[in-house]
């Protein structure tokens, strides 16, 4: 774990979850963010988790940059002593809470995406249906979550030509996330289906169903149960 | 209730209070005014709490008609105006009887002028801010010929003072940075490049960011980073070398690396730079003596 500063009223908590040394592992920045949400240090406003980071945004008059160091090297150790294991806290943060979307598997790269990998459509969507998935962080749009979890067979580049438009619940696959549409945007993801869950609604609190840390599973619309037997680690694809 | 009816925009003005932050980790920016002492200022001049909205006019330009007793100020960059014809001054309370029309130019320094008017403008918010985001598209639409501006309630406040001094933001503008989270990622010399020769704002910015021309910023390898958390302030150098300075609607998440971070209050200043105008940095610390 590393403290960097960004501005006066702001420090990068750089991450690194699978050290190559002997070093213990830290928290995934999903899993910080958790932790901090939970117990927030005094004079924190914000924090911003993305894919080794996380962002903590301060009010210099409540506290410092060295206060909250002191203080995230805290919770985070706290969080380590708590639970060995450091991926299962986030899941004990967030148990009983997987959230279930439904998809529709009709997505116009859906074909594409088995052959370049070589598996059958079937296989591509019981493979995708198959995988326990963790909000990572959000970006690109309000409520656009980056989905850690996707099976390595399913790890593609984006593609080459990106989309002027793709609709508004567009089930998505690109390098090791997976995810949903918020809004009909420009995007390069493969397609794979489209759910009618809106995972975003500003008059909804909170507006955002895919917050950071989030658990979620997809469940094929077409089929009567849910072949959840493969690929039920949370990050299976990053580790 | 009395309500501002918008007879011509100008270039581009938006609705902008003190924005939405919180929200970054739902992928949320803050938004909010460019230069958020001169919305405060004119919010203080018309009695309003601070965050109360107001219009953010880039480049002047506004025309807009009071359907009933209305005050209002304007703040930030300089713009000759007038109200039911007769001439008003800048970081002053303005009275608008019915019917009076609020006629404001092109500034003479600086690209944003903030228009207040006492009660807010009571437009429905959208996730607690009444702030345009141009790059989410998140609150309220842009103002354009025909829009209804509703005022607000009345707040308790008077106003209580008739002209407020303000710093003048003309010439050659120093921004105070502090060495950023990826300084090390670029070559030894780049803070003292960034904070030799001016830079020079382009056309290309928006309160998203202001992209600057001037010396390359050389990085020290070729490593890609990985997206992370962004602030406003932040200077973010493309592969290019030219910073953007990221400003109200930026990016919650970005893959540039940051070399700098503009000192907060002089992000404000930032905010009323204009294209080709110089703007030089320097590193924060304690004056030399």
């Amino acid at each position: 774990m590393r403290f960097l500063t960004m501005g006066s009223r702001a420090l990068l908590v750089e991450l690194d979850p699978r050290p190559d040394g002997d070093g213990p592992a830290d928290p995934e920045p999903a899993q910080l963010y958790r932790t901090l949400t939970r117990t927030p240090p005094a004079g924190a406003l914000e924090y911003v988790p993305a894919a080794r980071t996380v962002l903590v945004r301060f009010d210099p008059a409540l506290t410092s940059a060295a206060a909250l160091r002191d203080r995230i090297g805290q919770a985070v150790s706290a969080a380590t002593d708590a639970d060995v294991d450091g991926h299962s806290a986030v899941e004990a943060g967030s148990e009983a809470a997987i959230l279930e979307i439904p998809v529709r598997y009709d997505g116009a790269d859906l074909d594409e995406v088995a052959r370049i990998s070589g598996l059958s459509p079937d296989e591509v969507v019981a493979r995708h249906c198959g995988g326990l998935y963790t909000v990572a962080f959000c970006g690109f749009a309000p409520g656009f979550g980056y989905l850690t979890g996707l099976d390595d067979a399913l790890r593609l580049p984006r593609r080459a030509v990106p989309r002027t438009r793709v609709p508004a619940g567009s089930v998505a696959i690109a390098d090791v996330y997976t995810s949903v549409y918020p809004h009909s945007s420009p995007g390069g993801w493969h397609l794979l289906g489209r759910t009618e869950t809106a995972v975003w609604d500003v008059t909804r609190q909170p507006p955002a169903l895919l917050e950071p840390g989030t658990r979620v599973r997809f469940v094929s619309q077409d089929a009567s149960t849910t072949d959840a037997t493969t690929n039920g680690t949370a990050d299976g694809a990053r580790g | 209730m009395s309500a501002l009816e918008v007879l011509a925009p100008g270039p581009l003005a938006t609705v902008q209070d003190l924005g939405r932050p919180g929200l970054a980790a739902l992928g949320v920016g803050a938004s909010g005014a460019a230069d958020r002492a001169s919305l405060r200022l004119a919010n203080r001049l018309v009695g309003n709490a601070e965050d109360a909205a107001g219009v953010e006019l880039t480049f002047g330009g506004l025309r807009a008609r009071a359907t009933g007793f209305a005050t209002v100020a304007l703040t930030g960059a300089p713009c000759p105006a007038s109200a039911g014809g007769r001439a008003v001054g800048m970081n002053a309370p303005i009275p608008m009887r019915p019917g009076d029309v609020l006629v404001i130019g092109a500034p003479t320094q600086g690209a944003r002028t903030y228009l207040a008017v006492r009660g807010g403008i009571d437009v429905p918010p959208v996730l607690g801010a009444r702030s345009t985001d141009v790059l989410s598209g998140l609150g309220p639409e842009f103002v354009q010929e025909g829009t209804v501006l509703p005022i607000g309630r009345e707040p308790a406040g008077f106003p209580t003072v008739d002209q407020a001094p303000v710093r003048r933001v003309a010439g050659e503008v120093t921004l105070r940075v502090i060495p950023g989270p990826r300084a090390d990622w670029f070559a030894p010399d780049a803070l003292g490049v960034l904070c030799g020769e001016p830079y020079h704002v382009t056309s290309e910015s928006n309160r998203v960011g202001a992209r600057l021309e001037g010396p390359e910023l050389r990085r020290a390898g070729p490593a890609e980073l990985q997206p992370e958390g962004m602030v406003r302030g932040a200077l973010q150098v493309p592969p290019h070398g030219r910073p953007v300075l990221l400003l109200a609607d930026h990016p919650v998440t970005g893959g540039y690396p940051i070399i700098a971070v503009v000192v907060d209050e002089d992000v404000d200043l930032a905010a009323q730079l204009r294209p080709g105008e110089p703007v030089r940095f320097r590193i924060d610390g304690p004056r030399p003596t």
